[in-house]
């Protein structure tokens, strides 16, 4: 496994760059509060922290979903908020954490959606589109869903179809807020798979939130654990998912974590 | 990041293998790309014929020959029927395409100008200004319609502003509080009507009722006046709307200017509804019923829905007026009576089926 730990030569090829972060919803609340990482290319990570710790927040900020009350995000060396919308969009794709659907739109009209970035305005999918987005479809294994109306799937399906979405817009990296919430055991493991090649093969960068820890190692590059809005810890997960750091992370002074077969299980509790 | 194919093909076919699912990237017909002609064709069919069948009935049914030959049954059509015709269609379109528009940006089926208040708004707005006296024009643009267009864009941003909470919008609460808007409005035009005088008060009563009275085309054009931009507007972002039906975050993810796109959505709507009460009072529930049958027939892509909605409305008007025309032997009913039987109906039974959505 690759270890990034030559933070000042990493500077060159980080894809997303935070500088000093600060967000509040309501005046001098801080959710997010003087966050600066740098999130390599072709890496992927992991964001964890407790509930409510700003996890959701602080990849908004750095999906450019929000503008930060301080501080700057840096995509590919460029301020973020310079880079127009629709070039965004196709070099950056977010799977958002729950996906509510009123109108019964089938699961390939929402995965050509992805292709909006790509598309004239008042034009509509061509064939080459259709192709892509049955194969984004494909590539998460949820093809048998295209012509299924989304408001009849479950959750675990409707999130594997927002991930097609993501896919099809062909992005140069992914920032999926707890996709792995609403998945099986085996389609979480599938959807790590999916990273892992589309990392391997494309060099895709990819950044999650998640709660699963045992997902981490040694799938992932890299963690970024925040605690009250602040980064508290980074490393590779080897690094991260110990006992002393987790147990500050969740202010749980009980949570253990044990490598085993190569990986780390954590738990908490007795 | 072009040429190559960025998905890694058959990625699920490794070990997953879910049973049904690599392999086989769906038939045929589904994986066809689509488009706008045939949905059109089929919707201007049903246009002109229901453009024909409300020139057709009236007063007298149509005669061609006497058309011909008789200056009075010529002026008669000309400046009453075919008007009155067009002056429908252009309330249906208007009052469809909104409808369809607030639908997706509210992500409500629900929603309409009528249940959120907007045409309310727009009643109110149109009543002082008759109040005033009906005749006041701005530049050409009659008073009447820049007041109902302030009207409904308060009742707009009253009913936005009372039901978002942070990013969400609760959609019990919007339909409340254009409910409320609603009644607050009818009110207000209830005040007027005893404060102003008695030919004036006359005169907000029959328009509130919602009728279509028009002669000749020169209202008509200055209507089109403030619409045309309207209508271009809506027809303009219906792509963006397509994409916000799905979901806020997720559509400006994807690049869609949310903030200029509610801004565009509340001037246009209120616009053009303002107008469209200005003329023809509260005609209710046309919004609603005509993006439900468009979408029953062709599915939900907003990019087709939204213009086969105004295409729809219009036509629906069309027969909702011929039929408001000549249901009575003696006189005729008011158009907003109509479509409020039959949309109050419609809504009810939609009502009852979103139950089974968990979205409250």
């Amino acid at each position: 496994m690759a270890s990034g730990n030559s933070i000042s030569a990493a500077r060159a090829d980080a894809l997303i760059q935070a500088r000093g972060l600060r967000f509040a919803y309501e005046a001098d609340r801080w959710v997010v509060d003087d966050v600066s990482l740098d999130l390599k290319r072709g890496a992927l990570a992991a964001l964890i922290g407790a509930n409510g710790s700003g996890k959701s927040t602080l990849i908004r900020l750095l999906a450019g979903l929000r503008s930060a009350s301080a501080g700057e995000v840096l995509f590919s060396g460029q301020p973020l908020k310079g880079i127009p919308r629709k070039r965004l969009a196709r070099s950056l794709a977010y799977v958002p954490q729950i996906n509510p659907m009123i109108f019964p739109f089938t699961a390939m009209e929402v995965v050509l959606t992805g292709r909006s970035p790509y598309t004239p305005r008042f034009r509509f999918e061509n064939r080459l589109d259709v192709e892509q987005a049955l194969m984004a479809l494909a590539a998460v294994g949820a093809a048998h869903l295209a012509p299924r109306p989304v408001t009849e799937l479950s959750g675990g399906e409707r999130q594997l179809v927002a991930v097609a979405r993501a896919l099809a817009q062909e992005p140069e990296c992914l920032i999926l807020d707890e996709p792995a919430a609403a998945l099986d055991l085996k389609h979480r493991a599938a959807l790590i798979r999916i990273l892992r090649q589309l990392r391997d093969r494309q060099g895709m960068t990819a950044l999650m939130v998640t709660h699963d820890l045992q997902l981490l190692d040694p799938a992932f590059d890299r963690v970024f654990a925040i605690h009250r809005g602040s980064l508290l810890a980074e490393g590779s997960p080897g690094q991260v998912l110990r006992g002393e750091v987790l147990s500050r992370v969740y202010e749980d002074p009980q949570v253990r974590a044990r490598k085993l077969e190569g990986r780390t299980f954590v738990w908490s509790g007795t | 990041m072009d040429a190559s194919p960025q998905v890694p093909e058959g990625a699920g076919s490794s070990q997953q293998s879910t049973p049904s699912s690599p392999r086989r990237p769906g038939n045929a017909s589904r994986a066809a790309p689509r488009n706008l002609i045939r949905p059109l064709i089929l919707v201007l069919l049903f246009l002109a014929a229901s453009t024909l069948v409300s020139l057709w009935v009236g007063y007298r049914l149509l005669d061609l020959s006497l058309l011909r030959e008789d200056e009075t049954a010529r002026s008669l059509f000309f400046q009453l029927r075919l008007p009155r015709v067009v002056m429908a269609g252009i309330l249906g379109a208007s009052l469809g395409s909104v409808g369809a528009c607030l639908q997706a940006f509210f992500r409500n089926p629900l929603a309409e100008p009528f249940t959120l208040g907007v045409s309310g708004g727009g009643t109110l707005g149109a009543s002082v200004a008759i109040a005033f006296g009906w005749g006041i024009t701005l530049a050409g643009v009659p008073m009447v319609f820049l007041a109902a267009f302030a009207g409904s864009a308060v009742a707009v941003l009253v009913v936005y502003w009372l039901s978002r909470t942070g990013d969400v919008v609760m959609p019990g609460t919007l339909l409340l509080a254009g409910v409320v808007v609603n009644l607050i409005a009818s009110a207000g035009v209830i005040l007027i009507q005893y404060i102003a005088d008695y030919s004036r008060a006359l005169q907000i009563l029959r328009w509130t009722i919602g009728t279509i009275d028009v002669v000749g085309f020169d209202r008509i054009w200055r209507m089109l006046i403030l619409l045309i931009p309207g209508w271009a507007i809506l027809l303009a972002i219906a792509r963006d709307l397509h994409l916000l039906a799905m979901g806020e975050e997720s559509a400006a993810s994807l690049g869609v200017n949310v903030r200029r796109c509610e801004r565009l959505v509340y001037i246009a709507s209120s616009l053009i509804v303002g107008v469209a009460v200005a003329e023809g009072g509260t005609i209710a529930f046309v919004g609603l019923i005509i993006p439900h049958a468009v979408r029953l027939v062709l599915g939900q892509d907003v990019r087709l829905v939204l213009p086969c909605s105004f295409l729809v409305g219009a036509g629906f008007l069309m027969l909702a007026d011929a039929l408001a025309r000549t249901a009575l032997t003696s006189g005729e009913l008011p158009v907003g009576a109509v479509t409020a039987v039959i949309g109050g109906v419609t809504f009810l039974g939609l009502l009852r089926r979103q139950r089974r959505f968990s979205a409250i």
